[in-house]
């Protein structure tokens, strides 16, 4: 395929929806499948084709529309002569679709109690970038995604940008690491670009293991052109020509949107050898993760793909030098691979443009736990966590009230309500104890308690370690066993201390990444939630009323 | 990489699902590095991974059985054990945790005398928890025999098990 070929492709796509009065877009993520999807899918293309639709109606699959606690999800596109007019459906079955169709379809009477307003501040707050395909992108048709602007981007760099252009780009924006990590993603390229190999790979993380995150799953269920053309475009800016995407087993209809994508790809010439009649060649392939948290370590993950147990490696070297099989690897989030084509087609300059001085875009968010809206968002760097929990999120339901948000999972830390004015970004964050991390944000109320969360954490942790260096492996137990200890009644003042103890040595003595950030939990539930321990300790009682206190309570 | 073509002998039993597993390897071109690939296949044909299903992917890849068996036992997603004929898996992610799937685990474990990642007695369930299925927007979630739910209360779990048990 040449640029000629790409924009006839666009052009007929473009045409085909041009005829179609009505646009019926059945989000399909992983959320509103398992509430049913796939069946108001059928329905409404057989109701349409009942009325004689078919002409003017078009239904289509498409990603993530955000309100996953409302799926399944169904946004209806119609042309009026004022202009393009959305509705979103809410709750569907295929009873209601039929009904949609008659009513709203073939009469132009849209079914109200069925309808959820568009312009509340859950859509018109967000900035969606990473997320501006999800649900008006077909993800299994590729012509789909080149109607909306897909592999331009790579088509710019290949055919009017050198390598070291792209790279100049990327650091212009700012974009720093989606993972959690925040490295400056410019800085990482060139450092990958300089160094000598006899090959180069790019490989994209999207072993997504932290529990309460779902971005990356939505991302590569929705869009995931955006992320291979991502990868592409780093593979030309640093030189490699074959790429892996290593994603979660537990993420099966990911790993066939992305099978499928990468097989349409190929076949259009914009994956594989002369990608768009250049010389430039580069293949993906995929890698299927087996359920190990520590693969998300870049050193663990490069071990899985080589087909090792996922045990991390001390670093320096860092794969950027000496990765997979020995050669300079490039190593990015999915996240940060679906930032790169809008920043190449609309410059560094202008995604520099949006958020704070140090952390540059947006941000995709997992918004989950008691939280009235649960699902998808994408918000400017800067807004603050009170914007995103009581605007976007519509606050706490059922009259509780907030207690704390908890970010980046396992590795992160919790942030009570004194720090809700917040701007999200990475040092704030950071400030107050807490890290970005890869987007999970749980929300917790009144009838969470706080040690019991960091147990989980810290049972997570212990569970997930890989058990090559001592501290994280010992560690993690000895932590587990005094947080059950606490949960339990049955701990004393002296085991508070020790607990403190293993912090400090968990964080300085760990090899990599899981290790040293496993107490986070422990330490913020600590810092701003010390009173609840203490209730445990001293009072034998939980504020919370989770923890069932042993027989050593009972005889306190 | 260049590599030589490797023949790999076919397993002596006229078993189908080998001679599928075969494929696979062959697709791999019997490369040491897709071992992870090859037991994923094999999983799948066979259900779980036992002894001699590890024999025969090691010496067909090259590679010592001690790796093997270190691999299929270092990833939580290969099983070494038979599972049950249904499957429940609850989801322990943060979201669904906080919102009392360890509630819906200690329903199901108190009602059919089991432990997480132990199978009744009469081989028909098997209880597992997941680390997060990513179906935070529907918390609790649990997934029965490959279907995920959403909003799952510990009744309704229950229930569903005990249609298992009376089929």
């Amino acid at each position: 395929m040449n640029s000629d070929e790409l924009r006839a492709v666009a052009e007929k796509e473009n045409a085909a929806q041009a005829e179609t009065k009505h646009r019926v877009c059945v989000c399909t993520a992983a959320g509103c499948l398992s509430t049913g999807a796939a069946a108001v899918k059928d329905a409404f293309k057989k109701a349409v084709t009942e009325a004689g639709l078919g002409e003017s109606v078009e239904v289509a699959g498409s990603g993530c529309l955000g309100l996953c606690h409302a799926g399944p999800l169904v946004r209806i596109d119609s042309k009026l002569e004022s202009g393009t007019q959305s509705h979103l459906y809410v709750h569907l079955d295929a009873e209601s679709a039929t009904r949609v169709t008659t009513e709203h379809l073939k009469k132009g009477q849209p079914v109200k109690d069925k309808l959820c307003a568009i312009d509340q501040p859950f859509f018109s707050a967000q900035t969606p970038i990473v997320l501006e395909n999800s649900g008006r992108v077909d993800p299994e048709r590729i012509e789909s995604y080149i109607a909306a602007g897909g592999y331009e981007a790579l088509l710019k760099a290949i055919t009017e940008m050198t390598p070291a252009n792209v790279i100049q780009e990327i650091t212009a924006s700012g974009l720093r690491g989606r993972g959690g990590g925040g490295y400056p993603t410019g800085l990482k390229w060139s450092t990958v670009a300089k160094s000598r190999g006899t090959k180069k790979f790019v490989i994209c993380n999207a072993d997504e293991g932290d529990p309460g995150a779902f971005m990356d799953r939505s991302v590569l269920e929705g869009d995931p052109h955006r992320v291979l053309e991502g990868m592409a475009i780093a593979a030309y800016a640093i030189g490699a020509e074959q790429g892996y995407v290593y994603v979660r087993g537990e993420y099966p209809l990911a790993i066939q949107r992305l099978r499928t994508a990468i097989r349409q790809a190929e076949r259009q010439q914009l994956l594989g050898n002369r990608i768009l009649e250049s010389g430039f060649n580069f293949r993906v392939d995929l890698r299927i993760g087996a359920g190990a948290f520590v693969c998300g370590e870049e050193t663990a993950l490069i071990a899985s793909i080589e087909g090792k147990r996922g045990s991390p490696r001390p670093r320096p070297p860092y794969p950027a030098e000496r990765g997979l099989w020995g050669q300079p690897t490039l190593i990015n989030n999915v996240e940060t691979f679906a930032n790169v084509a809008p920043i190449v087609l609309r410059g560094g300059a202008w995604y520099a443009s949006i958020g704070t001085p140090k952390s540059k875009g947006t941000k995709v968010f997992a918004l989950a736990g008691k939280i009235a809206n649960t699902g998808l968002i994408e918000v400017p760097m800067g807004i603050s966590l009170r914007q995103i929990i009581f605007d976007i999120g519509g606050g706490i339901p059922g009259g509780h009230k907030f207690k704390a948000a908890q970010t980046g999972g396992p590795s992160g830390g919790c942030i009570p309500v004194e720090h809700l004015d917040l701007p999200v970004d990475y040092e704030s964050l950071a400030g107050v104890g807490s890290i970005m991390g890869s987007g999970g944000l749980i929300i917790m109320d009144e009838t969470s308690c706080m040690v019991d969360v960091a147990k989980f954490f810290m049972d997570f942790c212990r569970d997930e370690s890989c058990g090559k260096c001592v501290p994280c492996r010992a560690g993690t137990v000895q932590m587990y066993d005094l947080l059950n200890k606490i949960t339990s009644g049955e701990a004393t003042v002296g085991d508070l201390a020790m607990l403190e103890e293993l912090a400090t040595l968990l964080r300085d003595t760990s090899l990599c990444g899981l290790g040293q950030t496993a107490p986070n939990p422990v330490v913020s539930t600590l810092r701003y939630f010390r009173d609840e321990y203490t209730a445990h300790i001293v009072e034998r009682r939980c504020p919370a009323g989770v923890c069932r206190m042993g027989s050593a309570a009972a005889a306190h | 990489m260049a590599v030589a073509r490797v023949v790999v002998p076919p397993h002596p039993t006229s078993d189908k699902r080998y001679k599928m597993l075969d494929a696979t390897i062959k697709r791999h071109q019997a490369q040491p590095d897709s071992l992870l690939e090859v037991l994923h296949n094999a999983q799948e044909l066979f259900g779980y991974l036992e002894d001699n299903l590890l024999i025969y992917v090691g010496r067909s890849l090259k590679v010592p059985l001690a790796r093997v068996y270190g691999v299929a036992t270092f990833y939580n997603f290969f099983s070494l054990k038979p599972k049950g004929e249904h499957t429940c898996v609850v989801c322990m992610g943060t979201a669904c945790y906080v919102k009392g799937a360890g509630e819906v685990v200690g329903a199901i474990e108190k009602e059919f005398g089991i432990k997480m990642g132990e199978t009744t007695n009469d081989n028909k369930i098997s209880l597992m928890t997941a680390r997060c299925v990513g179906s935070c927007g529907l918390a609790p979630a649990v997934v029965f025999d490959g279907n995920v739910e959403g909003h799952v209360s510990c009744e309704c779990a229950v229930k569903r098990l005990k249609g298992w048990t009376h089929e």
